[in-house]
């Protein structure tokens, strides 16, 4: 139980999985939901890397965390440009009161 | 292989506490920093599972560049001096049973599955991971490869277009 194997690398990333469920699902600020999904996105990552190193996955598990990588990246920078955007329009980031699409 | 025991247990806990302020801290400035430490965690875990280029990667990319991004997003989004930079959490109670319930689930598959592994783990015979990565990209995943480049411009090109679109309202 105590020697580190598979499990425990995919506990971890399961715990860190619910945590950033949680955040998305609860805080009322827009870039905190995002934080929430960039831990989302890292739990998966960890699971992927665990299985390219102790299962069979070889060197394909780390080419799909590469573009998870890139995809946060490229999620980040369109959600935060939103994020102004709707700064920018309502004057509040809470994602509980915005209901209109526009002015 | 106890040391490598007690790495990763230093590291575990590090990156649970650090989400743990992450999302349950009242002020958005420290849920940043302590993402922060959550992404250095998470590369300490990489290294653990011999994926250097990866562990570089996440550095560079996480907290180089979308952790910087966020911040930016705090500080364009409030007012420093009000007390606005607060939010309060909503529906606390069915979100904690329904994310406890599905950690739960998550933890339990986990553990009972017998896992078909293979450790080839031999610390002789270890070698970066940069080149067969990069031999890869040119040759089985040249595709997806080329898309991902294509995703990011379009992204880049939208950012900007998304963020500036106050200027060319006026100017039209």
């Amino acid at each position: 139980m105590l020697t580190v194997g598979l499990t425990h690398y995919l506990v971890l990333s399961a715990i860190l999985f619910s945590l950033g469920l949680f955040g998305v699902v609860t805080r009322r600020n827009a870039i905190l939901v995002l934080m929430g999904v960039e831990l989302i996105l890292n739990s998966a990552n960890i699971n992927f890397i665990a299985f390219s190193h102790y299962g069979n996955l070889n060197i394909d598990g780390q080419l799909a965390a590469v573009f998870v990588i890139i995809l946060a990246a490229a999620e980040a920078a369109v959600a935060l440009a939103i994020v102004l955007n709707i700064y920018k329009t309502f004057q509040t980031v809470n994602v509980d009161e915005i209901n209109k699409l526009k002015e | 292989m106890q040391l490598m025991d007690l790495i990763f247990y230093f590291f575990a806990v590090l990156i649970v506490i650090s989400a743990g302020v992450v999302v349950f801290s009242k002020n958005i400035v420290y849920s940043a920093f302590a993402l922060l430490f959550t992404f250095f965690g998470v590369a300490a875990i990489y290294v653990l599972l011999t994926a250097d280029f990866l562990a570089v990667t996440q550095l560079l990319i996480y907290v180089g560049g979308i952790l910087v991004l966020m911040l930016f997003g705090v500080m364009l989004t409030h007012k420093l001096i009000s007390v606005d930079i607060k939010a309060k959490p909503l529906k606390l109670l069915p979100a904690s049973i329904i994310t406890a319930m599905i950690a739960g689930t998550l933890i339990g598959i986990f553990s009972t599955t017998q896992w078909k592994t293979e450790v080839n783990f031999d610390a002789n015979q270890l070698r970066t991971t940069t080149d067969i990565i990069g031999k890869s990209f040119m040759t089985t995943y040249l595709l997806p490869f080329e898309v991902a480049s294509v995703v990011l411009l379009v992204a880049l090109v939208g950012a900007a277009l998304l963020a500036r679109r106050e200027k060319t309202k006026n100017k039209v």
